[in-house]
């Protein structure tokens, strides 16, 4: 297991092997003005029933291609309420990305990632330099380490820890 | 080895000579645009900010408030305006799509960084301008600091060449696109070619709001002699566009005839590698709502093209057509030149302006098992309403054609019976 905000990151995998699974599925449009409670039930909830109660923290989700596309909503705050800890892609959409970062939830993209890992194998995943290994199955996959410039993001805990920092909020 | 329009965009508001692709550019940002869903009573609000001549509030995904809470949040948004004294305010009245005002009223220049929390930001490009949504924190960030990270991201080029026939659109010119290109997440888009010249400015600023769908970081339109003479009769601001070097490297270039191009339509649920023309549809999909509107063609030349293929004829019975303007000012101005009474005499709904049915939220919401037909922005599972609800995307031409059919259809026919 792993803290909140570490870029070094050993968990359980599930996978979502589907292109282009998109925030709209993360949360619906119908939850924007729900209690977190609510939202954080509706994650997921229309494409894998059930996955919400299954999730435990620590846990990673591996994907396919173009992860995350979609809107602004912050579907990457929701999946870290619920105790996702990396995410691993084929190729992650831009703007989820940053939502990522900026909640201090740890992603990557990974070519290859998504025939790494079968479901519930346990992965390590040192977004530092790059390193993805399945334990599970013994298997070691590299990917272009995160910039230090956003690592640095997440250590700090996410953009709003900076601006309570810096005193804007 | 020189720089594309993005490149030299970043380079320039991050005091760079050069940037290439996976550098990190922190950047001046030049225009900060606040939507009315950032505005309630649970989002947390800066205690000081950065540049309020900077920052625009245009209210428009909820307008006017379908609901308590968005009454709430919209009164939240005219104190935060009060309070910073942010003078570009666009209230109930003079509102429309963030991103068609933004247009209007040329908030967003060649040359310049614009962010905002819609996904649908980088229609900005459409005029030379590195736009992209963020995230409702990170919008939050900016408004602080006045800056923002970009991680420079290599350049897909999309050359368009020789003129469109009558019945494509620059709806149709995207989806085609995407059948080509596929999404391009993790990459701008740059348009170029001898095209783009007799494209009018609305089918550009449709091609760029689209490129969300593509997952695009950002995408560029060089600032024509059109581009520019519209916007000099908007805004005094001066502004430096940007020209991609003839040496600039692009990841991938796809040429279009555009002359060679069909009506096109995007099957549910996701568009890359998901569109075909409408003719080689295997079968005959019939519909329940027709749907006109959002920031990518909620606008005049959507107007036009509806009003031409409704003019005599009637929206086939079972089938609701919905026409929902980008902004007030399409809206008067469709009224001036008689559109929307052909429209309303056709049996459609003309709505006021605003994101309405087109996420889902208000003014044609999709119930279980429905199948539509739309022009808007995006055809997710979920996206117009029920989860069950089919969404099909098209060009306008191609929903009012439908309407009138009952069922998706080639709109070519009716545009050669009404010219």
């Amino acid at each position: 297991m792993s803290d909140s905000h570490s870029l070094l990151v050993q968990g359980r995998v599930w996978n979502f092997p589907d292109d282009n699974i998109n925030t709209d599925l993360m949360m619906p449009q119908s939850v924007f003005a729900k209690p977190l409670q609510v939202q954080l039930r509706s994650v997921f909830a229309t494409y894998r029933p059930g996955w919400v109660d299954a999730v435990r923290p620590g846990d990673i989700i591996v994907a396919g291609r173009n992860f995350g596309t979609g809107s602004s909503r912050p579907g990457s705050f929701l999946l870290k309420q619920i105790g996702i800890a990396a995410i691993v892609a084929e190729t992650i959409n831009g703007l989820f990305y940053r939502n990522c970062i900026n909640y201090a939830l740890p992603a990557m993209e990974c070519p290859g990632v998504r025939e790494l890992a079968s479901e519930g194998d346990v992965m390590r995943i040192n977004f530092a330099t790059g390193s993805v290994d399945n334990l599970t199955q013994n298997i070691t996959r590299s990917a272009p380490p995160m910039p230090e410039f956003l690592q640095a993001i997440i250590r700090a805990g996410g953009i709003r820890e900076r601006l309570k920092a810096e005193g804007y909020l | 080895m020189g720089m594309t329009m993005a490149e030299k965009i970043l380079a320039r508001h991050s005091g760079q000579a050069v940037v290439r692709p996976g550098d990190i550019a922190v950047c001046e940002v030049d225009k900060i645009i606040q939507i009315d869903l950032v505005f309630s009573a649970s989002a947390e609000m800066p205690k000081r900010i950065s540049n309020p001549s900077k920052i625009a509030i245009i209210l428009d995904h909820a307008i006017p408030a379908p609901t308590v809470g968005d009454a709430d949040g919209q009164a939240i948004a005219r104190e935060f305006a009060r309070r910073f004294g942010i003078e570009k305010f666009y209230d109930v009245g003079r509102h429309g799509i963030c991103h068609q005002v933004i247009l209007e009223n040329g908030l967003a220049l060649p040359g310049q960084i614009l962010t905002c929390t819609d996904s649908h930001t980088c229609a900005s490009g459409a005029f030379n301008c590195v736009a992209r949504g963020m995230g409702p924190l990170e919008m939050l960030q900016i408004m602080c600091t006045g800056k923002t990270w970009y991680q420079v991201a290599p350049t897909v080029k999309f050359e368009l060449n020789g003129s469109k026939p009558g019945s494509v659109f620059g709806k149709d010119i995207f989806l085609h696109l995407a059948a080509v290109a596929g999404s391009v997440e993790g990459h701008n888009i740059e348009f170029a070619g001898s095209g783009i010249a007799g494209l009018p400015l609305d089918d550009r600023a449709t091609l760029a709001t689209m490129g969300a769908e593509l997952s695009a970081e950002f995408v560029t339109f060089p600032a024509d002699a059109r581009a520019i003479e519209h916007l000099r009769s908007v805004t005094d601001e001066r502004f430096e566009p940007a020209e991609s070097d003839p040496d600039a490297e692009y990841a991938a270039t796809y040429a279009v005839d555009l002359s060679s191009l069909r009506p096109y339509v995007a099957k549910p649920d996701f568009i890359p590698h998901n569109t075909l023309p409408v003719a080689d549809l295997d079968e005959k999909i019939a519909i329940d709502q027709a749907f006109v509107g959002s920031c990518a063609n909620g606008k005049l030349e959507d107007f036009r093209v509806a009003a031409q293929i409704m003019r005599g004829r009637t929206v086939a019975p079972g089938v609701r057509f919905i026409v929902t303007p980008a902004s007030q000012k399409v809206l008067k101005e469709a009224v001036r030149r008689g559109y929307v009474e052909t429209l309303l005499e056709a049996g459609a709904v003309v709505t006021n302006s605003t994101c309405g049915a087109c996420y889902g939220g208000h003014m044609g919401v999709l119930g279980a098992e429905e199948v539509c037909i739309t022009s808007s922005t995006r055809n997710f599972k979920g996206r117009m309403g029920s989860p069950s609800a089919r969404i099909y995307m098209a060009s306008s031409a191609t929903v009012a054609a439908s309407a009138v059919a009952g069922y998706i259809s080639d709109p070519t026919p009716l545009l050669a019976e009404s010219l």
